[in-house]
This record gives structure tokens, sequence and C-alpha cells, in this order.
């Protein structure tokens, strides 16, 4: 059994391309400023319909992590223990990562990290994150 | 207030390993023997409300499971909120009832998942609620989602492993109590320390159980409840905040939507937290109850973990707590796992608690959660 890939369709089909080109994009509201991630139809503040893609930086810091022990799936046993983070990116979004290179023990809430892109078994990267 | 809603019935099942259950046959058990505690007959319910099952989904759950009642409601849906589903339900019922459409109504839960399907299935099955594309590739779990809230709400409010532990060892004395419990074993907090690691900070102590059970409540209009068996329990009042649903979507790591829901509850009740004699809150993880009692204002930020290891949910503490043992030492089998906190708060107010009741307590607080902290769903009950 392979891991859950991303599968992209109308509304993140633009997220994930636009890995495949290296690039972190979120959605910017052009009518409240507003920045989202993961990708909508409508921004989740004023509810317009008028969203932007802009690149992110890839540059942030660890907002929260977990050192996974105990896989969900077979196809993740392999990695254990692996981390999972909630990385804050300069432009005020926050995403879920794997924290690659990096001792996990040695992991913190603050930590400087950028975003790399790792590929998977499947058409599309994954956005990772790493030390820097 | 008098309430226009009261519970006039209660029951569950065995719980832990029950060989042989099945979803079906743990509701109806629970449905006949809270139906007859209520001293009505299943021919008295005119509204059902049920749960979901893993072992026995089914797209119109209520449906089946009157089918196999062998009752014909005159409402009849069934409510999916992960752990807030009975409470949902409870909340659900009373509107029903001030509502004036029905008189009875049965809220029923029950799953077999620790027979029904194998460890391995159900952690699986539960994974699934992760963001498909954004979370899931990550190697998401339900345990690792709390653990992020764990990790941040220890390093923004001082909460140290030492006070997760005293969460669970508070859990299993109070299961210890309770000859129905699935684990009665006594635990220490070096138990827990040293219990293998799930999802760091989180432990295999900080953990809920995986069980098989039912339960089921039934809600009455107060001028049809007159002629059952037992005191009824007024539902007092009742509220709900659905702030998100995946981790990553989420407002905050620290403060969630159980501070609304419990402030509507207890606004409509006319009551404050200082009021509450007994309380049952949804304890998935030990980080949930923490999180739970610090954000509806039972402790200041940072002060239930210590008051915890000093006694604070005891049956003689500050705020007697889930004094069944909760999800992580009584049992959990699904949406019947939040149904227990309700039957329990009930058992509480009526006295039936045996020997782990609570000096006559006047009114409960129950709390669900369901996803991650994402769906809330608070009531007050009290002796009416």
């Amino acid at each position: 059994m392979s891991k859950p890939l991303p599968q992209p369709n109308v509304v993140t089909q633009r997220f994930w391309s636009s890995c495949k080109d290296g690039r972190f994009e979120f959605q910017h509201c052009k009518a409240c400023g507003h920045n989202q991630f993961p990708p909508r139809l409508t921004c989740t503040a004023c509810h317009g319909a008028d969203l932007d893609w802009l690149p992110s930086s890839g540059r942030g810091t660890v907002y929260s992590f977990t050192v996974v022990h105990r896989a969900p799936l077979e196809s993740f046993k392999a990695d254990v223990p692996y981390v999972i983070a909630i990385v804050a990116l300069e432009e005020g979004v926050r995403a879920m990562v794997n924290l690659r290179g990096v001792d996990p023990k040695a992991v913190a809430i603050g930590m400087p990290i950028e975003v790399f892109f790792e590929p998977t078994e499947g058409e599309y990267p994954l956005p990772q994150a790493r030390p820097r | 207030m008098a309430s226009k809603a009261v519970i006039t019935g209660v029951a569950d099942t065995a719980v832990g390993k029950v060989d042989g259950s099945t979803s079906l046959g743990l509701q109806a058990e629970a449905a006949a023997a809270a139906v007859a505690d209520a001293g009505l007959s299943l021919g008295d319910i005119d509204g059902v409300l049920c749960g979901y099952s893993f072992t026995e989904p089914h797209l119109m759950l209520s449906s089946v499971v009157s089918e196999f009642l062998g009752i014909k409601p005159s409402y009849s849906i069934a409510v999916q909120a992960g752990g807030a589903t009975a409470c949902a339900q409870v909340m659900q019922a009373a509107a029903l009832i001030e509502a004036g459409i029905c008189r009875h109504v049965l809220a029923v839960c029950g799953d077999n998942r620790l027979t029904g399907m194998s460890r391995d299935k159900a952690v699986a099955a539960l994974s699934e609620v992760g963001h498909a594309q954004f979370e899931r590739p990550y190697g998401i779990s339900v345990p690792s989602a709390y653990a992020l809230v764990a990790q941040r709400y220890m390093h923004d409010y001082g909460v140290t492993l030492e006070h997760l532990a005293g969460v669970a060892v508070a859990h299993r004395k109070h299961a210890m109590r309770n000859p129905k419990a699935q684990m009665r074993q006594p635990i220490t907090l070096e138990d827990v320390a040293k219990s293998k690691p799930i999802s760091t900070p989180l432990r295999l102590l900080d953990c809920c159980l995986i069980s098989d059970g039912g339960a089921a409540v039934v809600i009455s209009a107060a001028d049809a409840a007159r002629d059952t068996r037992k005191r009824g329990i007024g539902v007092l009042g009742t509220g709900q905040m659905n702030t998100h649903e995946h981790i990553i979507a989420s407002p905050s790591l620290t403060d969630f939507g159980c501070k609304q829901s419990s402030r509507q509850a207890f606004d409509r009740a006319g009551v404050t937290p200082a009021d509450i004699d007994v309380a049952e809150i949804y304890d998935s993880f030990t980080i949930t109850l923490l999180a739970e009692l610090e954000s509806i204002g039972f402790f200041a930020r940072g002060e239930a973990g210590p008051a915890i290891l000093g006694g604070a949910l005891d049956l003689d503490g500050q705020l007697p707590c889930n004094t069944h043992g909760g999800l992580l030492s009584y049992a959990h089998s699904g949406a019947a796992g939040g149904m227990f906190h309700v039957v329990e708060a009930v058992r509480q107010l009526r006295g039936e608690a045996e020997g782990r009741q609570v000096a006559s307590p006047e009114l409960a607080f129950v709390h669900g959660d369901g996803g991650i902290l994402s769906a809330h769903c608070s009531l007050v009950l009290g002796r009416n």
C-alpha cells in the first residue's frame, strides 16, 4: 500500500502545478488583503471570490511539531520516528510538512525553516521543510 | 429556570471487550434499557437520533436502528459530529421538544470498535479525518494532530509532561471505583511516563481506549415526563461552536470553540462555571481535557495541571470530573464514548453513582469535542 498522494482538483490544481515548478503558492484576497492556505474557492475572511496566487518566500518557523512513533498506515511504518510540523510562513499562512534533515530530538518551536520539494511516487512533489 | 426538556432515561451496555457484540445490537440493547429506565415503552418514542458506526456504517443509520428496534418514529435523523455527537444529539433532542415536534426522543449510540475491527484498522480509519491533500500525505493521525496541540500548549502555558500524566492518573483513580470500567488496575505518574511514545509529547497512557459499548438517553417533554419512573434531569442550557475541521485550519492551537459553546450553555442556564458540582468533559487525550478545562474557564491558563496533581478532579476536589473514568479509563466506542459522559452526569445528579457518587450535586456540565478540537457542544444539566 502506498502513501496517500496529492490528488489535485479544480481548487488545488494551481498549487500542485506550482510545486512542480518549485514554488509554494498561497491565495491572496484582492478585496481585503487576507492571505490563506490551504486553497479555497473564496476568501475565508471576507468571502469575496477575487483571489490571487502569490509565491511564498518559503521561509518560516516551526509553529508546533510532533515526533511520530506510531504510524497510522503501513506505508509510513518504515519512516518512524518522523517529524510532522505545522510551519508558519513569513506571509502569515500555516502549512503542515515533514521536517527533514534534522535530529527529531533537536526540533523546537520557533526553529527557522525553509520549504523544499520532495519527489513522491506520484506526479506531484510534496512541499516539505528543513532547518535553515 | 424550569426546563421544557428533561432526561428521563439513561443506560449503557457492558463496555470494553464485549465478545459477539455488534454495533446494531449494542445500540438496541442500550435503547431498550434507557427506555425501561424511563418507565416508558419503545412505542412511546416519537423521535430517534442516532450517531454513526465504523463497523456497520450506513447512509441512513437512524432508519436502520429504528427498523431493527421495530419502531416508527415521526422524526428520525443521524448526527455525525465526532466526539461532539452525543452532546449534539441531546441538544437537538431538547430543541425538538422545545419546538413541540417530539414528546420522547431516543438518542442512541454504539459500536463494537474493539472486537469488530483490528486496532490497526481503527487507527487507519481515524486517520482518514485528516485533510486528504494537505495533511494525510504527511502521515497524520488523530493522536499526532492532538500532539501538535499539546506541544504548542505546553510551550505557551508551561504545561509539563507530568501535568498530562496527572490527568491520566486521575481518570484511572475514578475508573478503579467503577466496576464496569475497562481499565481498573492502578497506574502512577511513572507508568504514564514510561508508556510507549505514540506521537510526542503523547504516550500510550495519554490516549483514550478503543472499546465496544453502547449508550442511550431518553429526552422527554417536561409535561410528558410526569408519568416516567424517575425524577427527570433538566436540560438547562445547551451550546455549540464550530471553528474548523482540520488542525491546519484551526484558528489557534491553544484556544478552542469550547469557550464559546460552554458560555452559551452557561448563559442559557443562567449559571457560571463556579456553580457546577460535577463535570463530564471529553477526554480523548490528556491534553484534550486539560485544554478544555482551561478554555472553558474552570481553571486559569496553566493552572489545571498543578491543580489536577493536587486532586482537583477527585470526588471531593474543586471540580469532580469524569467520575466514571472517562474515555481514558472507562471506555471509548465512537459516538457512544461521548454518550457515556452524558449517562454518568445523569447518574450523578440522580444520586445513582454508587461508590463514585459526588456529594449531592445539583448541577452538572457535560462537554463533547469532535475532530481536532473542531466541533464543540456543551450541556448544563440539573435536578429539576
